[in-house]
């Protein structure tokens, strides 16, 4: 097709879209049962992926990630992410950087204290193994990644009583944004399938085996 | 119609359709830079756009704990509830924005660079990305009907 053609088509595929509208509802008005329903109205509501949406993009500029105003002048002086993160360790989730890995390998340095930049943090190495019911891997949260970050007044007591396994935790109260999930699914990692193994990390003894429910053992037609 | 020339017509509506809707403008699901915060308690209402927080950026530059521990911000999207005069008082924002640790509070545009009405809101948070609320377990104390 050269460019005309494809200009007129292009045209009357947009009349013939507004007519087919118009004709359709008119249809619809008239109660015309004969008309058999058409693809394109059947598939709507089946559509392959009703729920799953994926990102289209990572990282966007500040102009083009839909919560800064384009017309704003400054938005366009705001730093491009991509910028920043160019030459730190990558992951799949979040904003797409292994920000453990980037302070693990000094390519990072944040500061400890607002004004002071030599002032190192105070990093405590203990883990606390939560052992899970189900058949995921064991929880280990490892103290050391996080007074990397933390302070301990940032957990200890208002989110976690500092007592090994006094402190009820699940996966929906996470899910919920309580506990773990007061910052992981906000800054820190988020909680999703790729990331499932990060806090699972110890994996079960080899003839573990996931309890039976109470219903299946008194099951009468067993 | 033989099916050749229903299948130019339903070509034609789908071109139709994707056509208005370049048109017209779908509105964009935010892509925002995860952890980005949108701060909104009263910008609007004064007329000003709403302030963008970038986690990222500022986390490249400071521990959490600079902010979350000795500045005091509570881990509350809008919870803080900030306004020009703390920050001119050298809290909050005005902790660093006062032009010796960074860039001085008269660069407005700068922090309030949202889109005019968009909530408060915290960006890519695995809460506001389920599909239907998380499962809610009964708690000891309220089982009565
Ligand atoms: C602990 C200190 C600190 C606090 C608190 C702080 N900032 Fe910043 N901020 C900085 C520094 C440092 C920079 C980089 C300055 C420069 O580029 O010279 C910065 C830069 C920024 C930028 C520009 C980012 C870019 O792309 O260039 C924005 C926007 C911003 N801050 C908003 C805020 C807002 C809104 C608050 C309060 C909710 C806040 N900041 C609180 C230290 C801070
Ligand atoms: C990111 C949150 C977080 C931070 C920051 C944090 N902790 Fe903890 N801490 C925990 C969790 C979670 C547990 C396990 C609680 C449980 O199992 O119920 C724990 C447990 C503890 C325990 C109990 C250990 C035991 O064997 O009984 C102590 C002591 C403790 N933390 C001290 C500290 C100190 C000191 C700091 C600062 C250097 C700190 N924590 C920072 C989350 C944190
Ligand atoms: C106060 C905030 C906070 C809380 C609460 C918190 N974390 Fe974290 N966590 C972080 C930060 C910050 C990091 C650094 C990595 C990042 O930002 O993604 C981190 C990192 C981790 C890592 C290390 C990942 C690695 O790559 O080495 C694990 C594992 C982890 N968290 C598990 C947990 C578990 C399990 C809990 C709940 C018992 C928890 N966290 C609660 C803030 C928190
Ligand atoms: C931020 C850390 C973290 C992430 C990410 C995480 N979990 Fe968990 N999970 C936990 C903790 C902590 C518990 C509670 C362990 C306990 O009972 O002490 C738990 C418990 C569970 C349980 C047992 C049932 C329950 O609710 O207590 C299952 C199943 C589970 N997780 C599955 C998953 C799956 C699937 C994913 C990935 C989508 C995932 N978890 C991601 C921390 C995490
Ligand atoms: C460092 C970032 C930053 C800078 C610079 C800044 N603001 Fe704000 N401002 C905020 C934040 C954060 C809020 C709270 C927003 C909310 O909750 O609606 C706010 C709130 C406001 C409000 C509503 C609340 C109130 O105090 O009445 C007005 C009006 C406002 N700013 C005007 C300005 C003007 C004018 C300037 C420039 C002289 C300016 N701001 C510079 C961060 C900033
Ligand atoms: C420069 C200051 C600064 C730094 C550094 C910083 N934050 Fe924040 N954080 C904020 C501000 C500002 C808010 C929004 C508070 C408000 O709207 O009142 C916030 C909000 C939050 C929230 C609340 C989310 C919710 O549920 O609404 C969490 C969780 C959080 N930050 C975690 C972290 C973690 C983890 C780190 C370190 C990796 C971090 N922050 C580093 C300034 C900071």
């Amino acid at each position: 097709m050269n460019q005309k053609t494809k200009a007129i088509s292009f045209s009357c595929a947009v009349l013939m879209a507004a007519f087919m509208w118009n004709a359709q509802s008119h249809a619809t008005e008239v109660g015309d049962k004969a008309a058999p329903l058409m693809l394109a109205e059947v598939s709507g509501p089946n559509t392959f992926n009703l729920n799953l949406k994926k990102p289209k993009s990572r990282n966007l500029p500040p102009a083009e990630d839909g919560i800064h105003d384009p017309e704003n002048e400054a938005t366009h002086s705001l730093q491009h992410p991509l910028e920043a993160y160019k030459g730190l360790p990558t992951s799949e989730f979040g904003n797409y950087v292994d920000w453990v890995k980037a302070l693990d390998q000094g390519k990072l340095r944040p500061r400890w204290d607002r004004a002071d930049p030599n002032e190192e943090p105070f990093v405590m190495d203990l883990d606390i193994v939560r052992p899970v019911k189900a058949s995921v891997p064991d929880v280990v949260f490892p103290h050391r990644q996080h007074t990397e970050w933390l302070f301990c007044s940032n957990c200890h007591p208002a989110i976690f009583k500092p007592q090994r396994l006094a402190n009820q935790i699940s996966m929906s109260a996470i899910l919920l944004g309580q506990k773990c999930g007061v910052c992981h699914g906000k800054v820190s990692f988020p909680v999703e399938t790729k990331t499932c193994r990060k806090c699972h990390s110890k994996p079960k003894p080899a003839d573990w085996q996931p309890p039976l429910s109470e219903a299946t053992l008194k099951n009468p037609w067993k | 119609m033989s099916s050749k020339i229903k299948r130019n017509v339903l070509k034609s509506m789908i071109i139709g359709v994707l056509a208005y809707m370049g048109a017209v403008g779908v509105p964009q699901p935010a892509q925002a830079e995860y952890a980005d915060v949108v701060i909104n308690n009263y910008a609007d209402a004064a007329g000003m756009r709403p302030a963008v927080f970038p986690h990222w950026f500022h986390r490249i530059r400071f521990r959490c704990k600079v902010c979350h521990a000795d500045l005091g911000f509570a881990f509350k999207a809008g919870g803080n509830k900030i306004t020009m005069a703390k920050i001119i008082d050298g809290k909050f924002c005005g902790a660093c924005h006062n032009g010796e640790i960074s860039w001085s509070v008269e660069n407005c545009a700068m922090c309030h660079s949202g889109n005019p009405g968009t909530p408060t809101h915290f960006h890519g948070s695995t809460v506001q990305r389920l599909i239907a609320p998380a499962y809610k377990p009964l708690q000891a104390n309220d089982t009565k009907k």
